[in-house]
């Protein structure tokens, strides 16, 4: 049986959850110049708070259908909250510091939030069992696509149209799009460039928060350390697409989900290849893939070039 | 140019941080024994992943090490020693179980070691054990080099006489799961996937070799990283194989997942694994699905031996938050190897502990040898455990249960 249409869908899922973070690591830098490493943290914050409006507060027993909204409003006021406290008390004071300062703040509290659900949300030390929608798997053809992932499949979409609408046509996305181009003229038109940072701090950490939600519908457990290695990867999605470009953070991650998943599926099937081809290196092929993007177009594929600032 | 050279570094950092697994936080070891009255005090030490995704293994490891070492405290077993754990993370991470390793030998109060959990972590600590001929028990390590060198399949030969293990090997647990796997569930097509680490890599190969020699087809073999879950793309490779079983070499917070996407794309065949998946949050990670999925683990169960009763309820009575899980009694046998070491040790010195302490400690505990939690506990010309009792485990309602025992023989 050909494996290929399958193997594409589980690489499009997979990259579209990469793309939904990638969207805030990609905002962030693009009016900040600012690298969020613990944007992987906030995806997790999000997860963990749907996860707290499905066990502790929604009633045994109710319905996905009723729950999932309630929970998706959670999973992004939770990761909303962190993200804005996140950008008021360590980026904020930052601001002015030389650009590896904050960088180094963000990998602080990547692993300060870690630990910090590690330790204090009960039973969080090992994987906890993520509610699952009923029902399912559905077929078309020869892909089977299970029920947890038609969230995935319908949210990613509809985010990316949402936010493309929002930074083009309203006044708060055109001030975005004015700060990223130059923040003191943007600030000299009446702009709030403070204001401005909040909002693309609260719209990543509202995008990674549905990603976390999708996440935990998709593999049925969530842990503390689910947003380390899917927020490095969405960070290279987001380089990949164009570090700034919100659509380039869709496709990077896209790009990127099915070049791990054809890796795995088919480069053990070229001779003399076998060693190589096997999930534990889907990795640095996807690494291979970013290197080779770069050598030809170091502005990511639809990054623009821009000129460097003085 | 300034932008662009921060992207190259921070490219940088995030492609060395993806080698970096877990990150935990350090548990300061439990001071689980009472407080001593004048005699001496021996310090037990305990290595094992106190965080991250295998603490609940490495958490049962240390409780019921500390459960060992009050109940000889209680007895007053070796008269004028007080006993009491000193338990380190190593973070599942070979580099952290060698600077435990060294940190334990540093204090002089240190008379021998229980675990690690991993065999990929012994073999960080062994040298620097056997340098200072401190004696190191492992209830779980399965890898068949760490007592018998490695060329073990050739030519057996110890590398350090001062490691020890109450655990069976996995050149024992492999054939032992492939033989079930291809006379009793009467499965011949096999897809065996590993996580490249000491000890999967190990079961799979000594899995794939029985396999294979009884007459069973291996389909296709996969590897997989230990870092993510998502396994799609393994789980539509096996679905295509026509495998009608898998046989994964690795632990439960990957296995779990992995079987649940395996059956999600459709395969509905069970998988197997070794004692690394035999934990209790298996089932929960691998769902409804995984009913009939299989685990090997060394020894009878502990819960159905009459030794372990005792061991089972002391545990409950101690009040410890979390599971002895799969290694619980192991550990405590361990310590309590330890334990009669010491009390040998201090018996043929009239009394006091002598001063080589260390070297007369590992060379009693060959001679070792007690009716423990597991059963009859003593350790052969190798250091492994003379005990070589396996058992098959499947998941019946979401937890592991025993469903055959047995005694591996060649």
């Amino acid at each position: 049986m050909n494996e290929l249409p399958q193997q594409l869908v589980n690489g499009l899922l997979l990259g579209s959850m990469y793309g939904l973070v990638a969207i805030g690591y990609t905002m962030v830098y693009g009016i900040v110049q600012l690298i969020n490493f613990a944007h992987g943290e906030i995806f997790m914050t999000g997860a963990f708070g749907a996860l707290t409006v499905y066990a502790y507060i929604l009633p045994d027993g109710t319905s996905m259908w009723v729950a999932l909204p309630l929970m998706l409003i959670g999973a992004v006021l939770v990761a909303v909250l962190v993200a804005v406290g996140a950008e008021r008390f360590a980026y904020r004071p930052l601001r002015t510091a030389p650009r590896l300062a904050p960088l180094i703040t963000a990998i602080g509290l990547s692993l300060a939030l870690q630990q910090a659900v590690w330790a204090w949300y009960p039973e969080a030390k090992s994987a906890r069992t993520f509610p699952q929608i009923n029902g399912g798997p559905f077929h078309l053809g020869s892909v089977t696509i299970q029920t947890g992932d038609v969230f995935l499949i319908i949210a990613a979409p509809i985010s990316m149209a949402v936010l493309a609408y929002f930074v083009m046509k309203t006044r708060t996305g055109r001030g975005m799009q004015a700060t990223a181009q130059d923040p003191d003229t943007a600030k000299l038109m009446g702009i709030d460039t403070d204001r401005i940072i909040v909002v693309a701090f609260a719209l990543g950490a509202a995008f990674a928060a549905i990603g976390g939600v999708a996440y935990g519908l998709k593999y049925g457990q969530i842990d503390f350390r689910m947003g380390f290695i899917l927020g490095l990867k969405a960070f290279t999605a987001a380089v990949l697409g164009g570090i700034g470009n919100i659509y380039g953070a869709m496709i990077g991650g896209v790009v990127l989900g099915v070049a791990e998943t054809l890796a795995t599926a088919y480069i053990a099937d070229i001779p003399g290849m076998d060693k190589f081809g096997s999930q534990s290196w889907a990795d640095v092929w996807a690494f291979v893939l970013l290197i080779l993007v770069l050598l030809f177009r170091p502005q990511g594929l639809l990054g623009e070039r821009v000129a460097d600032r003085a | 140019m300034r932008q662009r050279s921060l992207i190259a570094i921070t490219a940088a950092l995030a492609a060395g941080a993806l080698t970096l697994t877990a990150c935990g936080s350090r548990d300061s070891g439990d001071k689980g024994s009472d407080s001593d009255n004048g005699g001496s005090t021996v310090v037990i030490g305990v290595d094992a992943p106190l965080t991250g995704d295998l603490s609940a293994m490495g958490l049962g490891i240390k409780n019921s090490a500390d459960l060992a070492v009050r109940n000889a405290n209680k007895q007053k077993l070796v008269k004028g020693v007080t006993f009491k754990i000193e338990a380190l993370d190593d973070q599942k991470q070979p580099s952290q179980g060698q600077q435990n390793a060294t940190k334990l030998v540093a204090d002089s109060n240190v008379l021998g070691v229980v675990g690690p959990l991993n065999s990929s972590v012994a073999e960080s600590m062994q040298k620097v054990f056997d340098d200072a001929k401190l004696v190191e028990v492992s209830p779980a390590n399965t890898g068949p080099a760490l007592t018998q060198g490695a060329n073990w399949q050739t030519k057996k030969v110890r590398p350090y006489k001062s490691y020890f293990r109450t655990a069976t090997t996995d050149a024992i647990q492999g054939p032992f799961a492939a033989q079930y796997v291809f006379n009793t569930a009467k499965k011949k097509k096999v897809f065996v996937i590993d996580d490249k680490k000491t000890y999967g890599a190990g079961l799979a190969g000594t899995f794939t070799e029985e396999f294979k020699k009884l007459g069973g087809k291996v389909v296709g073999t996969e590897h997989i990283n230990p870092d993510t879950t998502d396994f799609s793309a393994v789980a539509t490779k096996v679905k295509n194989s026509g495998a009608d079983v898998v046989y994964y070499g690795g632990e439960y917070p990957q296995a779990g997942p992995l079987s649940k996407q395996i059956k999600a794309a459709g395969a509905k065949i069970p998988l197997v694994g070794g004692d690394g998946i035999n934990d209790a949050t298996y089932g929960k990670l691998a769902g409804p699905e995984a009913t009939g999925d299989l685990a090997t683990s060394v020894g009878a169960p502990v819960e159905s031996l009459p030794s372990a009763k005792q061991f089972v309820s002391d545990y409950k009575a101690a009040g410890y938050k979390d599971e002895f899980s799969a290694y619980g009694g192991y550990s405590y046998d361990s310590a309590w190897a330890i334990i009669e070491a010491v009390k040998k040790v201090v018996e043929d010195n009239g009394g006091k502990l002598p001063s080589d302490a260390r070297a007369k400690v590992t060379a009693a505990m060959q001679n070792v040898s007690f009716d423990g939690v597991t059963g009859k506990v003593s350790f052969d010309e190798f250091g492994d455990a003379t005990n070589k009792q396996l058992t098959v485990y499947a998941v019946k309602n979401g937890a592991f249960t025993a469903v055959k025992s047995g005694t591996f023989t060649g």
